[in-house]
């Protein structure tokens, strides 16, 4: 690229820059950083080889037109991936309170730990005897999950939360088909994250939508009258993404199983219960957990997650291969070469190896540390820093549920009462520029312009105070109409962004060069 | 508990905001009998830093790393040297610690991150677009062969042989339960692939050809004549890479003809994990994006018309969509995704080429030494940096002989198709640039030592 050395733009004025612009458009420590293929080269390179690249006969096969790919020494590639990090919000910077998301510190010791070369430089083929250590954390884990669960089995090898949700769903398709029926429809609130819907299409069932109470709840009457031997089973989420327990979990479970369904719980809520509430004792089925969620695994900017399966004895014969076992020699793996034998009614194989083992020793060493009190005491205080917030909040927002009794690990306000023409976005923009991450927006779909927050157990009562007064003032801004919201945010690194533009004329790779 | 902030009296000032006598108030929405009273018995308690990484340790040390001592293991997950600033890079606690960026202004080193990722993979694939990961390439595989049933609306699908066993055992899970049909086998031991085979089986019913390049075996073949036959006849070509080095060397699956190719991207900045997370690769003809699964990040302007980043075309996902999304997939692979950006940015495309010549060098000369010990022969025409080992007998327990000499050599494809007696004396065998000539001689020493 090439780079003006004018010192002038035709846009500034012509004494240079004023106050609100700069050459570089840099501003200070908020640097813009181009992209790598209008900075690199084809020949550049932050990699050393002490040795040539040999003579290749690969005929026909050899690649020789150029392919595109520019290269950084060290030093640029390290200051521009710190640059970029710098444009991103994370939980190490401040409160990142996005509902049903569970964004908690992520304790470095687990890094460390899962960087250990015997976990971290290990083949998955390896022969069993060199690789006791790596089962033993996956049975560790594996105990730990089920004990805190209450319930029989988990299938560990399942990547992230709608890959855990597939597992479950296959487990309940594989009973039925045991069974000699042919059920084709999974009942799912219209409150459901978006991939229990199409988790249940993915695996080939139909869905229908269970009615909620007035207070956000499942409608236990209409849902029990639905019930028929049409139904394999519902897919529920306990806490609720509007943050309330089901009460009737117990009662809808019974009647799921007396119709001959079966119950899955969608455990991305689980941080408000771990250690409390086993879900076993309610009469689950099947309850993926987010490792990436409860247990602290990072999210990486989207990923990677891990989403074992907790099963109940029902649908346990059913889980997926490979799954490690122990026996007087030591640890092995079930897969399917001796499945026929140990586990035969497995309904396959959902990926390649055995999961997600770097989030697996992640997860374990944060089980470790808190342990069985810890783990109680994550959930208590995750639900208390809820409740606090809700009850801070609920006389400048509309709190929907709050007579619905105590939330719990999230609350759920909506936009109703704001100036005409504000939305929950506008809140949502103005908390970004007040140093916020913004709660989920627009989230679950039952209420009008939601705003679910959830600020975990590892946020400070001072943080939480300061976080009420920024959204208060927020608020109160979008009440009056304060024009200057609209166009909010103002201090990031960008203003808000053209998605429409963005959706209508897809530009999904770089094309300058 | 060092990660919990609230003290004592911060509780009980903030039950007094809330009106609450105790915490038991806040959960008294739970059925009484399903709320427990003390912490669940016979667990453990909480446990200070050093003990917690006494105890991991300890297990730690009971697997043997790869880089203890010469090891030749590829199968779909390779060891390749990852610079030291890769790990340090993806350890920023901006990229670590954040969340999927769905609010733009304050997520484009995120969003920025995944458009180059995107932009990388689909040159080094050699399609039009790729997108911002999957869970893996196995789940990339199925998620293919997926797409591949919407776009040309038919169900069949016909898996090459050469295939990964454990994508294609991922495959045949879930086509039981979604009514696809596949048409599949186990490899036979041939110098060449089965693509010709492939080529005159399409028919009018075949939704999909699905190949892997290079292939279990680690043979590779010009697939166009392949790709010719499956436009001939209304069907797509899916392509695998499970090692996507290889394609600094040899002419990518996009350049060939292949409508989707989705991959493994571990070898690039990843490591071996024993096996996760790993970062799925999915990428396609541009005429085709609407129909593909998962996140893609996409170039727009913000208020000011400055340059900026977002996700897009989301009404294909499941946020969205609902029962009607092109996946599930919520979550997939940002952090590995980065780390595979970096690796490749550091790399660039000199040191791609040189790695990947390096890497295919050094297989040649394993593969010549270890073709001189009796009763070995390489069974591959042409290979990258894994090729397949004729041994004089059943490979299994020879490897497990190696290990008891310190070498972890290959992977047997009795490990891989347990059923298949005629594979039996099958040993596949991957060499990278970490591999050194110590550690052949080594290996070709152990194996006469076995094999006598």
């Amino acid at each position: 690229m090439a780079l003006n050395q004018s010192g002038w733009r035709p846009e500034m004025n012509a004494g240079g820059a004023d106050d609100t612009t700069t050459f570089t458009d840099n501003r200070a420590l908020m640097l813009e950083e181009p992209l790598i293929f209008e900075i690199g080269s084809a020949q550049t390179t932050g990699v050393d080889f002490d040795e040539d690249a040999p003579a290749a006969d690969l005929g026909a096969l050899a690649r020789s037109a150029p392919i595109g790919l520019p290269g950084l020494s060290e030093g640029e590639a390290v200051r521009h991936y710190t640059r970029l990090s710098r444009q991103n919000y994370a939980i190490d910077l401040g409160l990142f309170p996005l509902g049903s998301c569970t964004m908690k510190h992520n304790p470095r010791l687990n890094e460390k730990v899962a960087r250990m070369p015997g976990f971290a430089d290990v083949h998955p083929l390896q022969p069993q005897e060199t690789v006791q250590g790596a089962y033993a954390v996956i049975h560790e884990l594996a105990e730990w999950l089920v004990t805190l669960t209450g319930m029989h089995a988990v299938a560990m090898s399942p990547k992230a939360g709608a890959h855990g949700e597939l597992c479950g769903v296959l487990c309940i398709k594989a009973a039925l088909e045991a069974r000699g029926e042919d059920r084709r429809i999974l009942l799912v609130p219209e409150s459901a994250h978006g991939t229990n819907p199409a988790t249940a299409a993915f695996a080939g069932f139909t869905v229908e939508d269970i009615p909620a109470t007035a207070e956000g709840r499942v409608d236990l009457a209409a849902l029990t009258a639905r019930l028929g031997p049409d139904i394999a089973g519902v897919m529920i989420t306990n806490p609720n993404t509007c943050g309330l327990f089901e009460r009737d979990m117990k009662a809808i479970s019974d009647a799921v199983h007396a119709a001959g369904g079966y119950v899955y719980c969608d455990g991305a809520n689980f941080n408000a219960i771990v250690g409390r509430v086993r879900p076993g004792d309610l009469g689950v089925d099947a309850m993926h957990i987010n490792l990436h969620k409860t247990f602290s695994t990072p999210h990486g900017g989207g990923g990677p997650g891990s989403g074992p399966v907790v099963l109940s004895a029902a649908l346990a014969p059913f889980a997926p291969l490979p799954f490690v076992t122990r026996d007087a020699d030591g640890f092995r793996l079930i897969e399917e070469e001796n499945a026929g034998e140990h586990h035969p009614d497995s309904f396959g194989r959902m990926t390649a190896f055995h999961g997600q083992m770097g989030m697996f020793t992640r997860a374990l060493a944060y089980i470790l540390s808190h342990g069985a009190d810890g783990l109680k005491q994550v959930a208590e205080d995750a639900v208390l820093n809820a409740n606090y917030l809700l009850r801070s909040l609920e006389d400048v927002l509309d709190a929907p549920f709050a007579a619905s009794g105590p939330c719990m690990h999230e609350a759920l306000f909506t936009d109703d009462g704001l100036a005409e023409g504000f939305s929950t976005l506008d809140v949502a923009k103005g908390l970004i520029d007040e140093g916020y991450h913004p709660m989920t927006v627009f989230f679950p779909l039952v209420v009008h312009g939601a705003m679910l927050i959830e600020p975990t157990e590892t946020e400070s009562k001072a943080v939480l105070d300061q976080f009420i007064g920024a959204l208060r003032s927020v608020v109160l801004r979008a009440k009056n109409g304060d024009p200057a919201l609209k166009s909010a945010p103002h201090f990031a690194p960008r203003a808000r962004l053209d998605e429409t533009l963005a959706a209508r004329k897809p530009v999904l790779s770089w094309s300058g060069d | 508990m060092r990660y919990l902030p609230l003290t004592p009296d911060d509780r009980a000032a903030m039950l007094a905001t809330i009106g609450a006598a105790s915490i038991d108030d806040l959960f008294a929405d739970v059925p009484a009998e399903a709320r427990l009273d003390g912490p669940i018995a016979g667990l453990p308690l909480h446990a200070g830093e050093l003990t917690v990484e006494r105890h991991m340790g300890a297990l730690a040390r009971r697997s043997r790393a790869a880089g203890d001592g010469p090891f030749f293991l590829g199968a779909g997950a390779y060891r390749h040297h990852v610079p030291a600033s890769v790990d340090h890079l993806i350890q920023r606690g901006e990229f670590l610690t954040a969340y999927t960026p769905y609010q733009p202004e304050i997520a484009q080193g995120t969003l920025q991150m995944l458009f180059e990722f995107q932009t990388q993979v689909a040159r080094l694939l050699g399609t039009d677009v790729a997108n911002a990961s999957m869970y893996d390439g196995s789940t990339a595989c199925w998620e293919a062969i997926v797409m591949a049933r919407r776009v040309t609306r038919r169900g069949k699908a016909l898996l090459s042989t050469g295939l990964h066993p454990h994508y294609r055992s991922v495959a045949r899970t879930m086509a039981k339960y979604t009514g696809d049909i596949l048409v599949d086998g186990d490899p036979a031991l041939e110098a060449d692939t089965d693509w010709a085979a492939l080529a005159a089986a399409v028919d009018e019913e075949t939704s999909c050809v699905v190949v892997q390049y290079p292939d279990i075996l680690g043979r590779i073949d010009d697939m166009r004549a392949l790709a010719a036959a499956c436009q001939a006849a209304g069907a797509l070509l899916v392509a695998v890479v499970t090692e996507p080095v290889a394609l600094g060397l040899i002419q990518s699956p996009g350049e060939m003809g292949a409508d989707i190719v989705v991959g493994e991207g571990q070898s690039l900045g990843v490591g071996l994990q024993f096996g996760g997370p790993y970062v799925g690769l999915f990428a396609c003809k541009a005429k085709y994006v609407r129909q593909m699964p998962g996140r893609l990040c996409g170039e727009t302007v913000d208020a000011h018309g400055k340059r900026g980043f977002v996700l897009t075309l989301s009404t294909r996902e499941q946020h969205i969509r609902r029962e009607k999304a092109t996946s599930n997939i919520c979550t997939n692979s940002g952090l590995c995704a980065l780390a595979f950006s970096i690796h490749m940015t550091l790399l660039g495309e000199a040191g791609l080429r040189r790695l990947a010549a390096i890497n295919h060098g050094r297989a040649k000369a394993a593969a010549t030494e270890l073709a001189k010990v009796p009763g070995v022969s390489v069974l591959n025409r042409g290979y990258f940096n894994e090729f397949t080992l004729l041994l004089s007998r059943e490979a299994r327990p020879v490897v497990h002989e190696l290990v008891e000499r310190g070498i972890l050599g290959g992977v047997s494809l009795g490990r891989l198709y347990p059923d298949s007696p005629v594979l039996a004396n099958g040993l596949v065998v991957a060499v990278t640039e970490t591999t050194t000539e110590a550690d052949v001689a080594t290996f070709a020493a152990a194996l006469q030592e076995v094999l006598a």
